[in-house]
């Protein structure tokens, strides 16, 4: 087992090099940069250098004169020793800026993941006891409908009725208008009021998925002849379910949540900057419109070693969970 | 008796009979496939839903009587300054030549006049005198000339033609004969006559009228008559706040005045009619679903809409199907090095994060200025470069198991090619995985684009795309009070895509043969 997660992170951890030198290509031959911007902006200013020299200058004191390799090798020396450099939108340091943003995300991300586990799971073991009845087909088409919602449809309707025809909520953003005059207790339960929308949002359009999910391997293992076996013992429905098929179908779905947790830390992109919550997402939403090539470089790396990490804990789980698995 | 006998015995022949309409009905393949996908309702729904978008997109653009990006426009009453009116309450100066009275003279001329002296001393030491003939007129004389430098006067000379000018020594005598209550004068020979409303007459022929009022066109190359100048300042007078005024060809137009106590002067507003964009217009005859920011219609923009949506849907899952076809096949059926080095770089694609990627390389092409027509085939391209590999990983697990069935066995054993052993028997074991994986990702890509049309990202004007329509509820006006602009699309949008993943279920449940019903 120990040499077989050493040879997995050993893996990975060539993959993950792979990608982020991918990822700094990519960015590095953008045809347009924030250094151009920054650069033509400075140089409208009456009075001052040209364009080309302020290019010059600009592309010294960010380390983009150097050739990709020489770049990528001198990225990977100071990522290594964390410092992944200052964000050229936010003018922080990286890690700074990711450090304020990650948590209200995780947070977010968080509970709207215990909401989906809570309600996503028993609707699918319902719908797979129940197959081809009307609560399955109901229960279907509602997975369904919720993994073809587009997020910004589901969002503007969210916002139409309750921030604007019900007025409960503010239509953006992550704290209200009189922030600075509540209590301490008052500010974390205006921040919560704000994260509703969000979080219905998230909850709804990750359910269909999970539900999905559920159903099916449920369906798989109640076609299994264990559970004929059972059935045939005599034991009430109940336990047949509950005991024998529900614990069969945990394997699959644990290994699946336990691969999605690093996902939490990855903020929901889309989501976020339809609410203006200034999440992780939101924020590396903002850097990678503005072309912050070191924040975005920071989050594409950061988002890579998620999943591989993902990868790995599916992987590790599936042998933890399921006895039948051996890893050599 | 003989014939019940012979009754019976065609019975039984008949019970033998191995005639075409005694034999039991089979089904190919195809065929169940077909039938237990029809008996699924849902999935039906989801086809008929899918007809009418595809009806409703790439029909409908063509029975559409507008085109795509047809602006509509729309008259309205607009205000529009087009004369100012003053009444004159102090002095004005006219002046012979340029220079003759200066600004300073001027001043020292309001003084002396109060204080009831003769003459005053200008600038340079130059003295004047001045003669006052009437309360609201003087003529001023440079030191001992005969002829008058300047005239100060309240009321104005103008002429009647819009090129006509009249000239200093024609003003000063009729202001002159006006303020001595004269009806006539010579000047350089010709006779004038002056009319107690301010009309001169050379002969009968009008040339010039004098008025209290300053009348002035707000712009240049407008010439204001008489005539309109006059029942202007008589409605002003009156104190009437609206004015309309029919002109010589019999045009009727309507005017507002309005008082501006800063400068003292009357505002004259023309209502003119005016033709503009019509813009977020209310569903009506014309336009079933009203009209969007641009006064493009929306009915129209939504069915062209849908079909750049299915177009790049289609595109993209071609391309990466293709693309997973090969090289997932290769992987599978080639196994070895060529398997381990095809799946690395499955892996690194899975790890590489696509929407972050994709909305980066939308914000650079954005900053490019990129044609919309080619960003659009960058964005199916792109799309389907980073779609592929969980294409390529299905048909290799898929080409993996087939590969050791016995099947595939004995198609080795009767020796045929190996590329008919793979396109005539793996591939077509593939292909009913490969639909259903297909379709549920025509889904899923429609919505990725029109999230990055959401964002500004993706498809752009003048290309309307469902996402880029719904793009204009980022506005929260539009949110609030547009709904005909946004609901529409984002039901097609819902519609489309729930009927893809129906679809893509139907077929998965109808291919699956040990399904049970």
């Amino acid at each position: 087992m120990r040499k077989y997660i050493i040879k997995r992170l050993l893996q990975s951890v060539f993959l993950l090099v792979l990608v982020a030198f991918i990822i700094y290509v990519l960015m590095r031959c953008l045809p347009t940069s924030y250094l151009e911007e920054v650069a033509r902006q400075k140089s409208m200013q009456p009075g001052s250098k040209s364009f080309e020299e302020w290019m010059q200058q600009l592309s010294a004191t960010y380390g983009m004169d150097k050739g990709i390799i020489q770049g990528f090798l001198g990225w990977c020396g100071r990522a290594l020793r964390g410092d992944f450099g200052d964000s050229w939108k936010w003018t922080v340091p990286v890690v700074d800026k990711f450090k304020d943003a990650v948590w209200i995300s995780f947070i977010m991300g968080g509970i709207a993941f215990l909401l989906e586990i809570i309600i996503a799971i028993p609707l699918g073991i319902i719908a797979a006891t129940k197959q081809y009845s009307k609560t399955d087909y109901t229960i279907t088409i509602v997975a369904l409908a919720c993994f073809s919602l587009p997020t910004f449809f589901f969002a503007s309707l969210l916002k139409l009725l309750f921030s604007v025809r019900l007025g409960w909520f503010d239509l953006g953003g992550l704290i209200g208008r009189n922030y600075e005059q509540l209590s301490a207790a008052g500010q974390i339960a205006d921040k919560a009021h704000h994260l509703v929308l969000p979080i219905i949002t998230l909850v709804v359009i990750n359910i269909g998925y999970l539900m999905r999910y559920t159903r099916t391997n449920m369906l798989e293992v109640l076609n299994a002849d264990y559970i004929r076996t059972a059935r045939a013992k005599g034991l009430s429905e109940r336990k047949v379910i509950y005991h024998h098929a529900f614990r069969n179908t945990l394997i699959p779905l644990v290994t699946m949540l336990g691969a999605s947790l690093p996902g939490l830390f990855s903020g929901a992109l889309i989501t976020e900057t339809l609410y203006s919550i200034p999440g992780i997402g939101y924020v590396s939403y903002q850097s990678m419109v503005s072309g912050d090539i070191p924040f975005s470089m920071f989050y594409l790396v950061f988002l890579a070693i998620l999943t591989l990490l993902g990868n790995l804990i599916s992987d590790i789980l599936y042998a933890v969970v399921d006895p039948r698995v051996r890893i050599a | 008796m003989n014939d019940n006998m012979e009754n019976k015995d065609q019975k039984a022949q008949a019970e033998y009979s191995l005639n075409d309409d005694r034999r039991v009905r089979t089904l190919s393949p195809g065929a169940l496939v077909v039938r237990r996908f029809l008996r699924n309702r849902v999935a039906v729904t989801g086809l008929i839903i899918l007809i009418i978008m595809f009806l409703f997109s790439f029909v409908g653009g063509s029975i559409t009587p507008y085109r795509e990006d047809q602006l509509f426009y729309r008259t309205t009453q607009q205000k529009k300054q087009y004369a100012a009116v003053k009444e004159n309450t102090e002095f004005r100066y006219v002046t012979a030549t340029k220079d003759s009275f200066p600004s300073v003279a001027q001043a020292k001329f309001v003084i002396a006049r109060k204080t009831g002296k003769p003459s005053f001393e200008g600038k340079k030491g130059t003295t004047y005198t001045y003669e006052e003939i009437g309360e609201d007129f003087c003529v001023i004389y440079g030191d001992g000339m005969e002829e008058p430098v300047a005239f100060a006067t309240y009321d104005t000379v103008s002429s009647v033609t819009s090129d006509g000018e009249v000239s200093f020594n024609l003003q000063c005598e009729i202001l002159e004969a006006l303020a001595a209550g004269e009806d006539g004068f010579t000047l350089g020979g010709v006779e004038y006559t002056v009319a107690e409303d301010g009309s001169v007459y050379k002969g009968t022929e009008e040339v010039a009228y004098a008025s209290r009022f300053i009348v002035q066109a707000i712009m240049n190359d407008v010439f204001l008559t008489r005539a309109f100048k006059e029942e202007l300042v008589t409605s002003i007078q009156d104190g009437n706040m609206d004015f309309v005024f029919t002109d010589e060809d019999g045009t009727e137009a309507e005017y507002t005045v309005s008082y501006d106590a800063a400068s003292k002067s009357y505002a004259v507003m023309q209502t003119v009619e005016t033709k503009i964009f019509d813009t977020y217009a209310s569903p009506s005859k014309e336009h079933w679903l009203g009209t969007d920011r641009n006064g493009m219609d929306m009915l129209t923009r939504l069915m062209y809409g849908g079909r750049v949506s299915l177009y790049i849907g289609f595109i993209v899952v071609i391309i990466e199907t293709v693309l997973g076809v090969i090289l997932g096949g290769l992987s599978g059926y080639c196994g070895g090095w060529v398997d381990g080095l095809i799946m690395r770089i499955v892996d690194v694609f899975y790890c590489v994060p696509s929407m972050p990627i994709i909305i980066i390389l939308g914000a650079a092409m954005d900053a490019m200025r990129m044609d919309p027509q080619i960003r659009m085939f960058y964005l199916m391209l792109i799309l389907g470069f980073l779609g592929w590999p969980s294409v390529a990983r299905l048909v290799r697990g898929q080409i993996l198991s087939l590969r050791e069935q016995e099947f595939m066995t004995a198609a080795e054993a009767t020796g045929i090619r190996a590329s008919r052993r793979i396109f005539r028997h793996l591939i077509p074991n593939v292909i009913p995985q490969l639909i259903v994986t297909m379709t549920m990702s025509l889904g899923s890509t429609i919505i990725t684009e029109a999230t990055l049309s959401f964002l500004g990202l993706g498809v752009k004007f003048p290309f309307a795309s469902w996402g880029n329509i719904i793009n204009d509820v980022n506005d929260t006006y539009v949110l609030t009070n547009f709904w005909f602009i946004w609901i529409p699309a984002g039901i097609c949008l819902l519609a489309t895509v729930l009927a893809f993943n129906l679809v893509g279920d139907g077929l998965r449940d109808a291919f699956d043969p040990k399904m049970k019903r």
